[in-house]
């Protein structure tokens, strides 16, 4: 046991040593919130679009004050003829161009039909289609309340986004920057600091001595769980406090399920370093290997019901998916381990399993 | 149980490369050993098999009297190993890494410091300085402390003095001495010559076989030639006109001097000396003497290359 807190004391004596490994361990998360939070947004705020309107009546006034008026569009300028849209399109600043046929007004009363055109920028497909969805629905809205006085029947569909109710991208993107950070403290870093001892020509000497291998591995990881249940500790408050992202439900459910990836990850980086000699070859296949899949194959940022099925298959080998899927729940809806039984289970399977390689894998000679 | 290590038969490959051929030796209890050999010989195949690192592909070796495969974690734990390159770390103070290598083997440093007290006493003042800040003489010394710390039965040093200056060497050896007073049996491989006559035994390794071993009294009383070292004004003219000397057998530049070894009773001084002038040197100076460990080995390492030459030779034909 004293061998082994000497060992332990040894590793952090490194880990202070490196101070700007450390400073870039905790700025990290700050940073990549922020980031995630304010920069890369879904929302819908202030979109420019211009009008052409080739009726210029009551009613058509009246449905450009409505978009304007919704929060989500801001008129930019009134457009003449044809030619003027994509002249528009074309410097960028506008998003969106309505134009209401001749005679809206008219046709509208005389044949209850009557066209609008929307036309989006799809330069940029996610946010064009959100525009153009935003914009039908005030115009049908419209429509609505004219009728309102004509046809008694109606049906008003309201509804109503549970959980997230103002849809905010970063309540998605807490969770999976918690996945991708403790992934990366955990797995990169013991991989690298177990690799570090063979370059530099260390391990000989504890490979030599009576150290067992069980009291290397464990104590190569163990200041890494403290650091890396301090980042999830930083991000959770994090988004909490600057963005209001909730915990509904329990914090030590939450914290518990933390600990658990911890540990997946970190066996995973054990495993890595004992398959590798360099620490550029460990930091290969933990970029390629972890962070890619964690990021693009765990729902962080693509959901994984649209994708292809093969990439669902490979979605549901990975660890990150049911993590975060674990403590979106738990922190967006609020559930207990009843409902998380099944994610909490896979991680421990996780775990062992690469627990169980790497003592296997354990070099206990030079190669 | 007589000897602190015991090899028989020891052969390691790496691929195509034999680095051990069937190599066979053994160590008494508080011995100093040394291994004297070129870079490549297989030394430090040979010392990382003896510290459980590698696995030999036949043959056996025990150290005190433990087989390095079946009891490597005995090994472990009476063994001081200190491989050839630099192996500290290089981010931590001198004292952090004494005591870490302290407390792995479950001891502390206060215990065993009788053991390393004139050794580490030098580079005390400095303890608080990160290792990799140290000169490589300091280095060495820390190293030394490190695998001494937990007072091994038998030490195993690779190249310990590979890098370090003249004086540093010096200082090492004696040190090496003193714990061969304190019973400890030490395993020593060095690429330098002069090193060889410190040892009480020396084994001369070459392309993965040993050629000789003897206590360094012997290897020079078994040197058949005689002996002249020979000075003149120009050294690099004179180390290729004595190669003309039809007596020589070989040449040598030996520092400032050109050793020249003979056929004992076929030349004399001053029939060099003649041909020397004749050759047009000025200022030359013969001088019978006694042959070095170092003209040994030249004289050994020499025959065997020859040996080589003339063995793959005959394949060419």
């Amino acid at each position: 046991m004293k061998r082994f807190r000497g060992f332990v004391v040894k590793e952090f004596l490194h880990i202070f040593r490196d101070y700007r490994t450390l400073l870039i361990l905790f700025g990290m998360p700050v940073i990549q919130l922020i980031l995630f939070g304010f920069v890369i947004t879904n929302e819908i705020k202030d979109a420019r679009f211009a009008v052409l309107d080739l009726s210029k009546d009551e009613t058509t006034r009246q449905i450009t004050e409505k978009l304007t008026s919704s929060g989500y569009f801001r008129l930019d300028r009134n457009l003449n003829t044809y030619n003027e849209i994509e002249e528009a399109f074309r410097e960028g600043e506008i998003q969106l161009v309505v134009v209401y046929e001749p005679d809206f007004a008219r046709r509208l009363e005389r044949d209850h039909v009557a066209n609008v055109q929307l036309i989006g920028d799809a330069s940029d497909p996610n946010t064009a289609n959100i525009l153009v969805n935003y914009a039908s629905g005030i115009l049908t809205n419209y429509l609505l309340s004219m009728n309102a006085e004509v046809i008694p029947m109606k049906i008003v569909p309201e509804t109503r986004m549970m959980y997230n109710q103002e849809l905010k991208g970063v309540f998605m993107f807490v969770p999976g920057l918690m996945a991708m950070l403790l992934m990366l403290i955990s797995a990169l870093m013991t991989s690298l600091s177990i690799t570090r001892e063979k370059e530099l020509g260390t391990m000989e000497l504890l490979l030599a001595s009576p150290l067992r291998p069980m009291q290397i591995v464990v104590g190569k990881v163990f200041p890494y769980v403290f650091l890396a249940f301090i980042n999830a500790c930083i991000i959770i408050l994090l988004g909490w406090a600057v963005f209001g992202v909730p915990v509904r439900g329990s914090v030590g459910l939450l914290l518990f399920e933390s600990f658990l990836f911890i540990s997946m990850a970190l066996s995973l980086g054990i495993l890595i370093s004992c398959v590798t000699n360099s620490q550029q070859l460990a930091m290969m296949i933990s970029l390629v290997a972890l962070m890619l899949p964690t990021i693009l194959l765990s729902g962080f940022i693509f959901p994984v019901e649209n994708m292809p099925m093969v990439l669902q298959w490979l979605c549901h080998i990975m660890p990150p998916m049911y993590f975060i899927t674990a403590i979106k729940s738990i922190m967006l809806k609020g559930n207990g381990l009843f409902f998380i039984w099944k994610e909490t289970l896979i991680l421990i399977g996780f775990t062992l399993f690469f627990i169980l390689m790497s003592v296997k894998k354990f070099k206990i000679r030079l190669s | 149980m007589k000897n602190a290590v015991d090899v028989q038969n020891l052969s390691k490959n790496y691929g195509d490369t034999e680095a051990l051929k069937e190599i066979s030796f053994s160590v008494g209890k508080g011995e100093l050993f040394g291994f004297i050999g070129p870079d490549g010989a297989g030394k430090t195949t040979l010392f990382r098999i003896l510290a459980t690192l590698l696995l030999a592909d036949s043959g056996a070796a025990t150290v005190e009297g433990y087989e390095v495969v079946k009891d490597y974690k005995k090994i472990r734990q009476i063994i001081g190993y200190m491989p050839g390159r630099f192996s500290l770390y290089q981010d931590l103070t001198v004292e952090e890494n004494l005591r870490f290598f302290a407390t792995i083997f479950g001891t502390t440093i206060e215990e065993n410091y009788e053991l390393i007290k004139e050794i580490y006493s030098q580079i005390e003042p400095f303890k608080t300085r990160k290792a990799g800040q140290l000169s490589g003489g300091m280095k060495q010394k820390l190293a030394l402390s490190c695998a001494l710390i937990h007072k091994p039965e038998v030490l195993f040093l690779d190249e310990p003095t590979t890098g370090v200056d003249a004086v540093s060497r010096q200082e090492f050896w004696e040190m090496l001495k003193r714990l061969k007073t304190m019973g400890i049996t030490i395993v020593v491989s060095t690429p330098y010559m002069d090193e060889a006559a410190l040892c009480d035994r020396v084994a001369l390794i070459q392309d993965g076989s040993i050629m000789q071993i003897s206590t360094p009294y012997e290897v020079v009383e078994a040197y058949p030639m005689g002996l002249f070292s020979v000075t003149s004004t120009d050294i690099y003219q004179l180390l290729h006109d004595l190669q003309k000397l039809p007596q020589a057998h070989s040449v040598f530049a030996f520092g400032q001097a050109a050793h020249l070894s003979y056929k004992k009773e076929n030349v004399t001084a001053s029939e060099v000396i003649r041909f020397l002038k004749e050759t047009g040197h000025e200022d030359v100076h013969v001088e019978e003497i006694k042959p070095t460990i170092e003209d040994c080995f030249m004289e050994l390492m020499q025959g065997s290359e020859q040996a080589n030459e003339r063995t793959s030779g005959r394949a060419d034909k």
